[in-house]
């Protein structure tokens, strides 16, 4: 750690100057990064220094998406629906579970992610039932405010259960709120046992961890027993489904979850 | 990624706090499950204050534990992330402490008597 700004890098910083000065270290001179000291200086440092003051401000740096998130539980209660965020890395079979799950379920909505394309809201606007696309530029992932703009766009009626399909990725949606009421995290069987431990923070906070294109498992060698052992590791507290949209395997089990 | 973002929001807040004053330094407390790597919000800083009230600013990060309370043997206990059973008894269950913190503490300013 660089003593003179806490930046990390001591090479910043040489200070390469032999000084003598007396002076008490609450000070914190002002200087740019990079700078370099190679002259000799023996002065008192009392005028360049006035002392701090601390401002203690006490504030998380998600506190706004927060607020958002908590307005937007409350709209979701106010509106009677019951609401899943659906997290993954992209191409682990979300769009496809969810085409397969609004055609099954009646009264589903879906909110869907994505940083360019209506693909996925075309794909699921197919199944009948209403569904709004964010597209997010370049963001990566969703936060409740670009949610609480979608909602506006959803025709709500009869609707009981919202699916919000996150931008795919298994870091950044992972610290986003978005007032759903329960995290689904999907791993599919192509992407490898121990993804979990690889992305924890976000199956860390999983009420349901799906396991995949369980159709696949056989032929991509998938070793059931590792990720099993590995999500309970890391996801102590969610329950475990294994699915395929395609089979039908385990989509019953999944369906019973949802109303749980 | 979404580093850059999240300093954005701790740099505004710091400068809202410091009503005008030029910040000396921030004190930014982050945990393990904040879904933030230290280093990258370093980047990010560096990045984001040339020409800020925080241009000359320096950037403390405490870094705090991950930390667990056993809700079967009532054990405290610091982990890694990724294995958070009791080293006690072993038991899963156990509720979250801290280590989920991303949050602006402080900032220091000068003091004008």
């Amino acid at each position: 750690m660089c003593d003179t700004c806490g930046c990390g890098d001591p090479h910043l910083h040489p200070h390469d100057h032999a000084h003598d000065h007396a002076h008490d270290h609450t000070h914190h001179h002002e200087h740019g990064h990079g700078h370099s000291h190679d002259h000799v200086h023996d002065h008192a440092h009392g005028h360049a220094h006035p002392p701090a003051r601390t401002i203690e401000v006490q504030k998380p740096a998600l506190a706004l998406n927060q607020r958002y998130a908590d307005q937007n539980r409350g709209w979701f209660r106010a509106k009677g629906l019951t609401v899943f965020n659906l997290l993954s890395s992209p191409g682990s079979g979300k769009t496809t579970l969810l085409e397969h799950t609004l055609r099954a379920v009646p009264g589903c909505a879906a909110v869907v992610g994505d940083l360019q394309t209506e693909n996925d809201a075309n794909r699921l606007r197919a199944t009948g039932a209403p569904a709004v696309q964010i597209t997010t530029g370049a963001t990566c992932h969703l936060d409740a405010h670009m949610v609480a703009h979608a909602l506006p766009k959803l025709n709500l009626d009869g609707v009981t259960r919202l699916f919000i399909e996150n931008v795919g990725n298994l870091v950044c949606p992972a610290s986003y709120d978005l007032g759903e009421n329960r995290r689904v995290v999907l791993l599919s069987v192509t992407e490898g046992e121990d993804k979990p431990q690889k992305y924890p923070v976000i199956f860390h906070n999983a009420d349901l961890v799906l396991i995949t294109k369980c159709d696949l498992a056989e032929a991509v060698g998938f070793d059931r027993d590792k990720a099993l052992t590995i999500i309970r590791q890391v996801a102590p507290r969610a329950q475990i489904l294994e699915v395929s949209a395609r089979t039908g395997q385990g989509m019953a089990e999944w369906q019973a979850w949802l109303s749980s | 990624m979404h580093e850059l973002s999240l300093m954005s929001q701790l740099l505004a807040d710091a400068t809202a706090a410091a009503e005008g004053a030029p910040i000396h330094a921030l004190k930014v407390r982050v945990g393990p499950l904040s879904g933030v790597v230290p280093e990258a919000l370093r980047f990010a800083f560096e990045s984001l204050i040339p020409g800020t009230p925080a241009a000359n600013a320096r950037l403390d990060l405490e870094e705090t534990p991950l930390r667990f309370h056993c809700l079967r043997c009532h054990a405290d206990y610091a982990t890694p992330l990724g294995l958070y059973n009791c080293p006690q008894c072993g038991a899963t269950d156990s509720e979250l402490r801290g280590g989920n913190e991303l949050e602006l503490i402080s900032i220091e300013v000068p003091d004008h008597v």
